[in-house]
């Protein structure tokens, strides 16, 4: 009995859990999990109302898409300027060098709400109403490409110098030492970073909604101040980050996993 | 190959790892560099490789001085050798095949066809052709190391460098790696080495030079200087590491 239980629920590197194990495992998982938050709103007597938020559910629709086009924007040229300032870090003139990290480092050491006034004094409020979200995705874009460029570097520095010197023997340009040698290999070691900082700049675009650019949780804040209904707004807005986050986080777990088999 | 050595030095952090040496090993078609470690033969074996920049002095392969400041020049200087480190090198991420083929496109011009007919000829050569879809990764150390001077060969150089290239394999593959190079000797094709392989340098090399202290303290041919070493470092030298 103890033994058939143990061989359902537990696993280990050497023995591995059977499809019935880990369905059965998830579904107490969650239905533990459940339970605790059904308690927990039992003991608050909170009453749902879903009607009225449901009456705004375009605003909710809009802010969402604004969410994904902010994302879609933001993903490109973060990867863009983090590959930059990578490389300057790298240069071999200095002052560049001492820009980026200069750079890098207030941009790591300082608040994402900071920055966004910061910039959005400087060069958002010029911008017709229609462009906001273009100029809030070139600061998240600012701000996460200082995190894609550390991890950038530490790929790049992640392949070896034996690497190097080979490509030099054989005769390779620094340029193309950089496209056949040092990026497949270091692409490898960055990949499950990425897609973590990935899911990290889908969340942090939350926060333009102080600058009222009309994105997904924006929507939830001007519903709720309407409905008064803040679980019913919030808790899809949780949904629809997680719709967004979760594929990331699994694509993130098997790159994870098939960098550990090729190594 | 013609190679002289003029007043060649190189130090790191302070110390004197090449201490102006000046040798002309005349006409010949394979030298070996033996010596105790850090006696400069890896350093010296990379300067002429173009790997390295000696902080003064000249080096001339057949009448070319080595254009160390000339990053264009030394490139086009390291396109034309074929080199094989100690730890193999090879691109983990790429096949043995695309190992060879990336050289010969991208370095040497071929096109892609004519890259993968030469890369599969050299690595037919070798006994490798079962192996040219496999990852550095999935080859034994003695099969990495022939892929290794499959990829040198296969770009016809007009030199071959070897810098200790069975210091990494054990000996059943330190033999699969001597026969290949004993074989590519025995065909005409000039070569330079470091090795701690003695009965190897004696058998391959027309000429053995021994560096120790940064200098080079003789050179003969190989013959002659393992049968009858002139200084007593050499002499010492041998004694200790023909002891076993």
């Amino acid at each position: 009995m103890i033994a058939a239980l143990r061989s359902t629920f537990c696993a280990t590197d050497r023995t591995p859990a059977s499809l019935r194990g880990r369905a059965l495992s998830g579904t107490l998982a969650l239905g533990l999990l459940s339970g605790v938050s059904f308690a927990a709103f039992s003991a608050l007597r909170y009453h749902w109302a879903w009607e009225p938020v449901w009456e705004y559910r375009t605003i909710f629709w809009r802010g969402w898409l604004t969410t994904i086009g902010i994302a879609a924007l933001t993903l490109p040229l973060s990867c863009g300027l983090g590959l930059a300032f990578a490389l300057l870090r790298r240069s071999v003139f200095l002052p560049l060098r001492y820009v980026a990290r200069i750079y890098v480092e207030i941009t790591r050491g300082t608040p994402l709400l900071v920055q966004l006034y910061f910039y959005w004094y400087i060069f958002g409020q010029q911008l017709p109403r229609d462009f906001r979200f273009v100029a809030g995705a070139l600061i998240l874009s600012l701000f996460s490409g200082a995190y894609l460029s550390e991890i950038i570097r530490a790929g790049i520095e992640s392949v070896g110098r034996s690497q190097l010197e080979s490509a030099r023997a054989i005769g390779l340009t620094r340029a193309q030492t950089y496209r056949h040698v040092v990026f497949p290999q270091a692409v490898r070691q960055i990949l499950p970073p990425f897609a973590g900082e990935f899911a990290n700049i889908v969340k942090n675009s939350s926060l333009l909604s102080v600058l009222g650019i009309e994105e997904f949780a924006l929507a939830a804040g001007s519903v709720s101040s309407v409905t008064f209904g803040y679980f019913e707004s919030y808790l899809p807005v949780a949904l629809g980050y997680l719709i967004l986050t979760l594929p990331i986080s699994l694509w993130t777990q098997s790159l994870e996993k098939r960098a550990r088999f090729e190594t | 190959m013609r190679l002289t050595l003029t007043e060649l030095t190189k130090s790191f952090a302070g110390h004197r790892v090449l201490d102006a040496i000046t040798c002309d090993f005349g006409e010949l078609r394979s030298l070996a560099l033996i010596g105790p470690s850090g006696g400069g033969k890896s350093t010296l074996l990379r300067i002429i490789a173009g790997l390295e920049t000696p902080d003064a002095g000249a080096a001339t392969l057949d009448g070319e001085a080595v254009a160390f400041t000339d990053e264009e020049k030394l490139r086009a200087h390291r396109r034309r050798l074929g080199v094989v480190f100690q730890a193999f090198n090879l691109f983990p991420h790429l096949t043995a095949l695309a190992n060879l083929t990336l050289p010969l496109e991208k370095v040497h011009g071929l096109s892609p066809a004519a890259a993968e007919e030469t890369a599969r000829a050299a690595l037919r050569r070798f006994q490798l052709a079962d192996h040219a879809h496999k990852k550095p990764a999935q080859l034994s150390g003695g099969q990495q190391q022939r892929v290794a001077i499959a990829r040198a060969i296969a770009i016809q150089p007009r030199l071959l460098i070897f810098d200790e290239p069975t210091s990494a394999l054990d000996p059943e593959m330190t033999a699969e790696v001597l026969d290949v190079i004993a074989e590519l000797k025995s065909e005409g094709r000039d070569l330079l080495l470091v090795t701690h392989e003695m009965g190897f340098a004696r058998q391959v090399a027309d000429r053995v030079a021994f560096l120790a202290g940064g200098r080079i303290v003789e050179h003969a041919p190989a013959a002659e200087l393992f049968a009858a070493p002139r200084s007593p470092e050499c002499q010492a030298f041998l004694a200790r590491i023909l002891k076993y």
